[in-house]
């Protein structure tokens, strides 16, 4: 039983991972219909810039900040970094693309990609790079005989924290109210006096500092990253949106974590090697039964 | 009022038997009873929301019914697939005109011959003669349809570029090309103004007199409905609230309070 | 009056015939010019033509969104690799086999998904191409040699003394078979199921209610694109004489997206043009190595800045490419 739990906890930790690129995701196809794929190399941007300042700046903000501050000021720096490379990709590459239609934004998204990626490779090299150890004390705590590294403590409670506030936003505040009715009218919501404008500005800030924010949570749990890290993780987040329904943000999250679970029970009771085939069986099979996702949208569409 | 003669002596080409319709939670059609006489223009009306294009939608086969039937030409259809309905001769157009934007007219018009030819992959592949000449027959009857709708000017323009008015015509050539027994039309004078209203009445009037089909229509102006139709049915919350000749209805107290409510109704 | 058939391709040359024979022309005589190193590119640009051109009908005569074509290009190549080296089948023999292997999986796969809305669609192809590649990956039942795939795969044969086994014979082969494809297509596309494609795509629920069974259309589409990348394939593997799991990644199903359009789709002279950017593109910026991801990136998103609809978006409406083949001056049909 214990055991179980402590599967749980790793596939809820996986799953906040993917629970939290997955709102970055959702956000943008919602009011856009876009898939960002560029979206996955938000994340891994953030990772390489967090392991930037906690490698290189270790002794400066340790000693300004501790060492949870450290970790708090590269969190801080990567969402910020990202913030603005997600609206500057938005101005480039997929702001003059709207008016063309879906398909070629995602070529465009594909292409914006591409660039970020292989942007990645040119200022940090092709090779793995690792996270500094320890950066979270590497404690393991045992609470009510489950097993427990003080690291995914934080991971759990700092991504939960960041996906109840997100939840909050969107849906208790005027602001979300004006996000979801622009992601189901667009036009109507813009008639209604929404700033378009600042919808954007919203999700394309918001969704790249929370990948960042995850890339650097990743880093520190894994310790190794990779250029390619996006297109993985991106990959699980987008099957994760579709999974609890596009355009549907707690359905993301959930998705999300559901996912993360899904994977680390293919990976303990199935095989590691099997465990995406099983992920992607299972989603298979939720959209033939639930043809709009878990907790999809249910659109009647007007003949 | 007693059903006309010529009504009595002709035979149902369509009729649904108690159908019904349900979204979640919303009944949209409820016990629902059509007749259509072959040969006739018979009028769907009633107020909006009363359920009508639910009822084309399940006659044409895009919803499926969770009861009663639907009986075409002495034939249960009930639950068709869309497809299958119009190969038996039922063809329709839509209250928001659905035309393939970005293809020419007379291929637009060419889409109702499909289900009139067979040739599949072998004979596609490798133009037997049986495709050339199912090639020529579809072509040749689009471009007659478009004559008589008198769009064949535009044949190779694309659908999305021509006139309002003309883009619904285009719709009606395009129902007419898959040589409908009943012709199913969802709101045709939508959006056309006086004159070409009246086009659409002469022609809609002609095309029962020439040829061999009948036609349903929901319609919202009533000077069509008064204008053209033999039988004319009223639809509110579902269900069947008369029916009858055009006079008839006009003059029922119950259609009246159906689209101007009662005078005790308080003012919004 | 100036012929309203004129193109600028028509204008440069004469005459559509012109444009074709030069083409033709240079398609002929540059095996024999260029040595073997680009001899093979325009291999590899042959293969890309036909593995576009098998995504076209499915993205672009249809408009279904599918994002995991690889996998069907995966197990032609496999089907080849494993069936020629396990059994000794001779590899032209398999090219058919390759195709039907490929459309019987596409059936058996599509046929529970096919109903589902455009953007699920995609994500449902990207878990199909991805199953097909990690079940690959893992070796199951020994047949797929894991993560090292196969090798040792014979050539194509015709008979003992016809062997396709250098770098101008695989180019003339690939070639042909993307001809005697293009021609296939170009059939298809003036048929009643090349149009039935384009309704699907335009608007399905009208097409339904114009007669066309949306459901056996879609299925088409996907099981003859799939036997056309089962064809590439086959084709690919013989050259390469090995298969791996890396050759039919997530990556490789993006790249046939992006040649479909970015060259134009349901345009087949576009998506030559496509496949011509997305395998030459790399060889032509080789030298810059490292910074040639970052330009080819930019440019994609350049091309759907300014040119959307493709290289050579697919004219309606216009003259028919046959019409492209009158000689200047000829008077409209």
């Amino acid at each position: 039983m214990e055991v179980f739990i402590e599967q749980l906890i790793n596939g809820l930790t996986i799953g906040s991972f993917y629970a939290l690129i997955a709102l970055g995701y959702s956000m943008v196809y919602g009011i856009l219909k876009l898939i960002n794929f560029a979206h996955g190399d938000f994340f891994a941007l953030g990772s390489y810039i967090g392991y930037t300042v906690l490698v290189f700046a270790s002794a400066f903000l340790t000693t300004h900040f501790g060492a949870w501050g450290m970790v708090g000021v590269a969190l801080m720096i990567a969402a910020l970094c990202l913030a603005l490379v997600g609206i500057a990709v938005e101005r480039a590459a997929y702001r003059p693309i709207y008016p063309a239609g879906r398909l070629p934004a995602v070529v465009s998204a594909l292409g914006a990609s591409i660039f970020l990626q292989n942007t990645i490779m040119v200022i940090w090299g092709p090779r793995y790079q690792a996270y500094p150890a320890e950066l979270i004390p590497n404690i393991h705590l045992h609470l009510g005989g489950i097993h427990i590294t003080l690291l995914q403590v934080v991971i759990l409670v700092l991504s939960f924290v960041l996906m109840g506030i997100l939840y909050y936003i969107i849906q208790k505040t005027l602001f979300g109210a004006a996000v979801r009715a622009t992601a189901l009218d667009r036009d109507t919501a813009s008639l209604m006096g929404i700033n378009f404008n600042k919808v954007i500005f919203f999700i394309f800030t918001l969704g790249p500092a929370l990948g960042a924010i995850t890339g650097v949570m990743v880093g520190m749990y894994y310790r190794q990253i990779s250029f390619t890290m996006g297109w993985n993780y991106g990959l699980k987040a987008f099957t994760a949106t579709i999974l609890g329904g596009i355009g549907n943000l707690p359905g993301a999250m959930l998705g999300g974590l559901i996912l993360g679970i899904l994977e680390m029970f293919g990976a303990v009771y199935i095989s590691e090697a099997w465990k995406n085939v099983f992920v992607f069986l299972i989603l298979i099979l939720v959209l033939i039964f639930r043809p709009t996702g878990l907790f999809g949208e249910k659109t009647a569409e007007k003949v | 009022m007693p059903e006309p003669d010529r009504r009595r002596d002709s035979r149902i080409i369509l009729e649904t038997r108690e159908l019904t319709k349900i979204f979640g939670g919303l009944t949209a059609v409820s016990g629902f009873d059509l007749t259509v006489h072959e040969g006739e223009i018979s009028s769907l009306i009633g107020p909006n929301g009363a359920g009508k294009t639910t009822v084309f939608n399940a006659v044409t086969g895009i919803y499926r019914p969770e009861g009663g039937k639907i009986i075409f030409n002495n034939e249960d259809i009930t639950g068709k697939k869309p497809h299958q309905i119009v190969a038996k001769g039922i063809a329709r157009t839509f209250q928001n005109i659905r035309l393939f934007p970005t293809m020419t007219c007379l291929e637009n018009v060419m889409a109702g011959q499909h289900c009139r030819a067979s040739a599949g992959l072998w004979a596609s592949l490798f133009r037997t003669a049986r495709q050339k000449n199912e090639e020529k027959r579809a072509i040749e009857i689009a471009e007659s349809r478009l004559r008589h709708v008198r769009l064949q000017e535009a044949q190779n323009e694309l659908a999305r570029n021509i006139a309002y008015g003309s883009q619904r015509m285009l719709e009606i050539a395009r129902a007419l090309a898959t040589e409908p027994i009943l012709l199913v039309l969802d709101e045709p004078s939508s959006g056309l103004n006086t004159r070409e209203t009246e086009d659409l009445m002469a022609f809609l009037k002609d095309l029962i007199r020439r040829e061999n089909v009948t036609i349903l229509l929901i319609e919202h102006d009533m000077n069509v409905v008064m204008g053209i139709s033999d039988w004319v049915t009223v639809m509110d919350g579902g269900q069947k609230i008369a029916e009858g000749t055009p006079e008839a209805i006009y003059h029922n107290p119950r259609v009246i309070e159906a689209y101007l409510g009662t005078g005790d109704e308080e003012e919004a | 009056m100036e012929n309203k058939h004129q193109t600028n391709v028509t204008r440069f040359f004469g005459s559509g015939q012109n444009a074709l024979i030069v083409i033709l022309g240079i398609f002929i005589l540059y095996p024999f010019l260029a040595s073997n190193y680009f001899i093979d590119i325009a291999f590899f640009f042959g293969i890309y033509a036909l593995l576009g051109l098998s995504l076209n009908i499915v993205l672009g005569e249809v408009g279904l969104f599918d994002l995991g074509h690889a996998g069907f290009y995966a197990i032609g190549a496999y089907t080849t690799a494993i069936l020629n080296t396990k059994f000794g089948i001779p590899v032209l023999l398999l090219l058919p086999a390759s195709a039907l292997a490929a459309a019987l999986f596409a059936f058996a796969v599509c046929s529970p998904i096919i109903h589902l809305r455009g953007d699920y669609l995609c994500i449902v192809t990207i878990g199909m191409g991805e199953i097909v590649r990690l079940a690959l990956i893992n070796n199951p039942f020994d047949l797929t040699g894991g993560p090292n795939g196969v090798f040792g795969i014979d050539f194509p044969a015709v008979g003992p003394f016809f062997i396709i086994d250098s770098s101008i014979e695989f180019y003339f082969f690939i070639w042909l078979v993307v001809g005697i494809t293009i021609a296939g297509l170009l059939r298809l596309q003036k048929s009643r199921i090349g149009r039935a494609w384009n309704y699907i795509r335009e608007d399905e629920t009208a097409a339904g209610a114009a007669g066309i069974n949306v459901r056996y259309y879609k299925l088409l589409a996907f099981v003859l694109g799939a036997a056309l990348a089962g064809v590439a394939g086959n084709i690919y593997a013989s050259k390469l004489m090995c298969v791996s799991p890396e050759s039919f990644t997530f990556w490789e199903s993006c790249l046939m997206f992006c040649i479909v359009l970015i060259g134009g789709m349901g345009s087949i002279p576009g998506v030559i043009i496509g496949a011509a950017f997305i395998s030459l593109f790399p060889e032509i910026f080789r030298p810059f190595t490292m910074y040639r991801m970052l330009v080819f990136g930019t440019v994609m998103i350049l091309m759907m800045m300014f040119r959307p609809g493709g290289a050579w978006p697919r004219k309606r409406g216009g003259p028919p490419f046959t019409a492209l083949l009158a000689k200047t001056g000829e008077n409209d049909a």
